[in-house]
């Protein structure tokens, strides 16, 4: 293996100064002086029509500067879909009728916050109710009412994926089951909640948007759609983000309102959601029902396996068609399955739209298929990691017309999960472990808006004392992409950490990037900076050569602030002597250099993927049903570590959200109205909840990545519900389908289990 | 109806004059400009507002300005001694114990508290005195491990 100067040391985050001493700015804290501030009346009926809006009362209220309604926007539809615009269905305010309790109808703009709030309520909005359904299975229903009129039987999007002969193995295989499950939603729940702060020049023409989003270049094309502006009039700058999930990817209501209402007014707007607002009117991970069928031979080689799923929609798209094909595509993995059908629909209903939440339809997949999984080893008689093991996909596997994977470390990660069960020994009684397996994308390839840029780009200036320059738009928003991308580009050119500077997340500076989901940031956008960097290092070659005058057959490499002939490395000249010669050399210039990555015939989905097992250990207390998490031990195949630091972060976090997600996080609904739409409800893991956690490694090198590397921000969110619940199987006896799985369902399952053995 | 408040932050003392209905966190952050403190929610449920009241951490979202009258309080930006930063700001960098760092300014200052009153505290000790400040991102442990790896190196007389 190389060895690097950077790459794979633990490394402190870049931010961290500003981040521990509370300098970091958030959107949250910005204010511009003149600045109004701006409340959303949002609708109180699941589903309605809207007859009339009258404003005229909120409109005389003193410190109103401004108030807008549906009749006030171009009636343009929101949606990052530009190829797909059937699939952009969300009215920036609505015009003709609401479709979820929060779909918003009107905007104030006000000198504080309480004269917004007081003005809000002096709009006088004439609903007439309309029938609503709240459930998928209900609203594909001949009669149910219909969320959007053109869209028969609610159905807005379906998805087929399909190959080999499916049926023809079913009739071959010595075993089938079928399981039926259904996966909850979930919040987001960033800390930092949705909020914008606009700023329109009347006199140029051009609108400064600073906004708490993962995607600052999809922000600046959306709202030059739905303004009719040209896009180079729209400058969007993220600051530090509080957090994203992806639920912050595209425009959101908060800064369409804050742009209109500051164009409008003249004047700059923040709009800042509410923590209800923000569980009640952002995105939420998508709820399913999942079918499950499995086939498989004696020996436990799984022959053939179809998946049908419903999926609660809610009132508009969001990104619901990617994450009903994704799960669909992860229910085929990590395995080979030689025959595979999915059927997903997407159903709208009348709650808030369910959309990409980290995982984007893998944690659904891998709950479920997991779960059949063991259930299949169980009857069969195989031990639960024999049989992942011979059905494991390996490195160059295709997936049929989909994917090909190169690196895959899924075999090594089974091992390393066996020797630590094993050291575990016997468990006390009620104690069980149970395991799951993943792969997840490196690196998303959907181009839904229809860019012709490349997917990322970088570009660095070099100045004359070596103070190194990173441009990037990729969208730091807590998993340390900044620091990741500095180690990529201080590798490259050979200098050291303190000689980046990176500047991230401004379309007014730097050039395209889609922005961090996917987790497309490390591979493609350290692609591009390594290009970058590349670029501007082949520059100084040119000058350190003819210092160095090396033979022409012998080549120059860089590190540790020295260029150097790699056959006789004491034969070195320092880097900031190279830099002063080739500023004077070109000019007076600067140095530049430029990068770009866009994937180019690497299949449907992702360049790489990454790979990975989870082991969880639980405790089931029989009196109250409620399960406690041990341990969980992850073995995640990234390819070649970045920063191990940042990379233990990344799977103690991911392991957070998604044993929330296994346990105890839920959004319920009555009427289509959330029942624990607060901190206070919603239960969030905390300190005292979270179990031991520990992470092995597994050395692979993903040739498409930036020194090998691939994703390691979202594949470990999978894994975990579909682990606990194969735990509690193993501890209790019984087989939990249906998530979260709380201690009522589980003190249910506990007194069907005790009856039926009486 | 305004009314007088005076009290000291970060060592400098205010007179200012705000409505009875202000919190102390509207104060720091839109009077003061302290805005290190962050507002998570409005439920007092996630601690991402925590500064020290009279060496004791409170969630600032929770306390009306007017009742700090003749306070000290403790915020973010009072943490560091100058350009030197506190121990546990340096153990938060070096043990990753942050991400999007949006909860961190309320998760140091009730961490601050925490070995303030118990300069050696156990593992257990420390999830519970945490346990009122919610994280997203980090699940938790390298926060743990960062606090607790304060208290072993803080000197003698600070424990």
């Amino acid at each position: 293996m190389t060895e690097y100067s950077i790459i794979g040391k633990p490394t402190r985050n870049v931010d961290g100064p500003e981040k521990v001493t509370g300098r970091a700015q958030y959107t949250f804290d910005m204010t511009l002086p003149g600045m109004l501030y701006a409340k959303i009346l949002r609708s109180f009926y699941p589903h309605a029509k809207i007859l009339n809006i009258d404003t005229s009362q909120a409109e005389k209220l003193p410190g109103v500067k401004g108030v807008i309604t549906g009749k006030d926007t171009l009636g343009i539809n929101f949606g990052v879909w530009r190829r797909f615009p059937e699939l952009k269905d969300e009215q920036p305010l609505a015009i003709d009728k609401v479709r979820y309790i929060g779909d918003p109808v009107a905007a104030v703009a006000a000198t504080d916050e309480y004269i917004a709030e007081e003005a809000l309520d002096l709009i006088e909005v004439e609903y007439e109710p309309l029938p609503a359904v709240f459930d998928p299975l209900e609203a594909m229903q001949d009669d149910a009412p219909l969320v959007h009129d053109s869209v028969e039987n609610n159905i807005s999007v379906t998805r087929h994926i399909e190959w080999g002969d499916v049926d023809e193995a079913f009739k071959n295989a010595d075993y089938i089951r079928e399981d039926r499950y259904t996966v909850p939603p979930q919040s987001h729940t960033p800390l930092e909640v949705h909020n914008t702060l606009a700023s329109f020049d009347n006199s140029s023409g051009r609108l400064t948007v600073w906004t708490s989003t993962q995607t600052p270049y999809y922000v600046q094309l959306m709202l030059a759609d739905t303004l009719e502006m040209r896009e180079g009039n729209i400058r969007i700058i993220k600051p530090h983000v509080g957090g994203g999930f992806g639920g912050k990817i595209g425009i959101f209501t908060n800064d369409y309102v804050a742009a209109r209402l500051s164009m409008k007014t003249g004047r700059p707007v923040k709009l800042v959601y509410s923590r209800e607002e923000e569980f009640t009117c952002t995105w939420r991970r998508t709820p399913m029902y999942y079918n499950v069928k499995m086939g498989a031979k004696k020996d436990g080689t799984i022959v053939a396996k179809e998946v049908k799923v419903i999926t609660d929609g809610g009132a508009y798209h969001g990104l619901g068609a990617t994450t009903l094909y994704l799960t669909g595509f992860f229910s085929a993995f990590p395995y080979k399955i030689p025959n595979y059908r999915f059927d997903g629909y997407r159903v709208y209903t009348n709650k808030s739209i369910a959309a990409s939440m980290r995982g984007f339809g893998g944690p659904q997949a891998v709950f479920t298929g997991e779960q059949s999984l063991d259930m299949i080893a169980h009857d069969l008689g195989i031990d639960p990691i024999e049989i992942r093991r011979r059905n494991a996909m390996t490195p160059h596997y295709v997936v049929p017309g989909q994917a090909t994977i190169e690196s895959c470390g899924l075999l090594e990660c089974l091992d390393e999960i066996e020797k630590s069960i094993k050291k575990r020994g016997k468990l006390p009684k009620d104690r069980g472990i149970g395991i799951a397996a993943y792969g997840y994308m490196s690196g998303g390839i959907f181009n839904w808006i229809d860019t012709p840029y490349a997917f990322s780009s970088a570009m660095i200036r070099i100045s004359v004392d070596g103070m190194v320059d990173l441009y990037t738009q990729a969208a730091e928003i807590g998993q340390g992409s900044n620091t990741t991308l500095a180690m990529i580009c201080a590798e490259e050119l050979g200098v050291h950490l303190e000689d980046i500077r990176v500047h991230s997340g401004d379309t007014g500076t730097s050039s395209s990037d889609l922005g961090a989901w996917g987790s497309r940031t490390t591979l493609m956008m350290g692609n591009a900076v390594k290009m970058a960097a590349a670029d501007a290092k082949r520059q100084l070659f040119e000058f350190a050569a003819a210092r160095l005058a090396p033979n022409i057959v012998y080549n120059l490499d860089a590190r540790d602030r020295r260029i150097f002939n790699k056959i006789r490395p004491e034969r070195s000249v320092s880097y900031y002597d190279v830099v002063k010669d080739a500023i004077r050399g070109k000019e007076g210039q600067v140095i530049i250099g430029r990068g770009h990555y866009t994937p180019h015939e690497k299949g449907m989905i992702s360049p790489a993927y990454s790979f990975g097992v989870q082991s969880a250990e639980v405790e089931v207390d029989r009196e109250t049903g409620k399960a406690k998490i041990i341990k969980v031990t992850t073995v995640h195949d990234c390819g070649q570590v970045i920063n191990p630091l940042g990379l233990r972060g990344q799977l103690e976090g991911s392991i957070m959200m998604a044993a929330g997600y296994g346990f105890t996080e839920d959004m319920p609904t009555d009427e289509g109205k959330v029942l624990n739409p607060s901190l206070a409800d919603y239960k969030l893991l905390r300190y005292i909840d979270m179990p031991d956690t520990e992470v092995l490694g597994i050395n692979t090198y993903e040739p498409e990545g930036p020194f090998g590397a691939k994703e390691a921000g979202e594949g470990l969110t999978c894994p975990t519900a579909g682990a606990l619940g194969n735990a509690i199987y193993n501890a209790v006896g019984i087989r939990m389908k249906d998530a979260p799985l709380t201690p009522e369902r589980i003190l249910k399952a506990l007194k069907e289990k005790e009856k039926s053995e009486k | 109806m305004k009314k007088e408040l005076k009290l000291t932050v970060n060592g400098e003392p205010y007179e200012l004059w705000v409505k009875p209905r202000t919190l102390l966190v509207e104060v720091l952050r839109n009077e003061l400009g302290l805005t290190g403190t962050k507002r998570g929610c409005d439920s007092s449920s996630c601690g991402a507002c925590t500064v020290l009241l009279d060496g004791k951490a409170v969630k600032s979202c929770s306390v009306l300005a007017l009742q700090t009258n003749g306070g000290d309080v403790v915020t973010i930006e009072g943490l560091a001694d100058g350009p030197n930063l506190h121990p546990l700001q340096e153990a938060f960098i070096d043990h990753w114990a942050f991400q999007c760092g949006f909860c961190t300014p309320g998760q140091l200052m009730s961490a601050k508290a925490l070995l303030d009153e118990n300069p050696n505290p156990t593992r257990e000790e420390v999830e519970m005195a945490m346990n009122g400040n919610l994280c997203r991102c980090t699940g938790y442990n390298m926060i743990v491990e960062a606090i607790l790896a304060t208290a072993q190196k803080l000197p003698e007389e600070a424990k």
